[in-house]
């Protein structure tokens, strides 16, 4: 059985990549030297959470509401360095009143959710788990 | 901006199809496929249960 080879991806700090990626989408996989998935992570997940943004989409807060309120924060939070940048700006502070502003807010934390997949997967591509 | 119900339909399932294939498989080919696939079934998806909503509640 032939014995895997300590890769430069094994050294280093371990979850650099999982970080980075968190705080902006799609760079934990140029941590990795994967440029193009990096790329088309960025743009889609921040294309998905401006998108909820532009559709007056609602962007939670940290609260002890009830428990979807408390998820779809955790959701939003995923977004990273997105969301909290957008929370300086003033971004989100809305009442949904219309049907497309509730799409909005759904796009914001789905794309939160999302950006959570891809730090996972530029992790386990930073510790050799896949390639 | 305003989102009609199957436009953000069209929207989400993109994204989503995107950021799972790229994530899920290795090779660019094996993700542009499986990217298709997720994209077709979200639709698909969709629609039926749209229909079955109606048809359970004309």
């Amino acid at each position: 059985m032939p014995v895997k080879a300590q890769t430069s991806e094994q050294q280093g700090f371990a979850y650099g990549a999982l970080l980075l990626g968190w705080l902006i989408p799609g760079a934990g996989h140029f941590l990795t030297g994967r440029w193009i998935r990096g790329l088309i992570l960025f743009c889609s997940i921040t294309a998905m959470f401006a998108i909820g943004l532009a559709a007056n989409g609602h962007l939670y807060a940290p609260n002890t509401r009830n428990l979807i309120e408390m998820l779809a924060f955790f959701g939003d939070l995923g977004a990273g360095g997105l969301f909290i940048v957008a929370k300086l700006l003033g971004f989100g502070n809305t009442v949904v009143t219309i049907v497309s502003a509730d799409y909005g807010t759904i796009f914001a934390v789905v794309a939160g959710l999302l950006n959570i997949v891809a730090a996972v997967d530029a992790h386990s591509l930073r510790i050799g788990r896949k390639s | 901006m305003l989102l009609s119900h199957f436009n953000a339909v069209l929207l989400f399932a993109t994204f989503a199809s995107i950021v799972f294939g790229i994530t899920q498989r290795s090779t660019p080919k094996a993700m542009l496929r499986y990217g298709l696939y997720c994209w077709g079934w979200f639709v698909i998806s969709v629609i039926v249960a749209a229909w079955v909503m109606h048809w359970i509640n004309p």
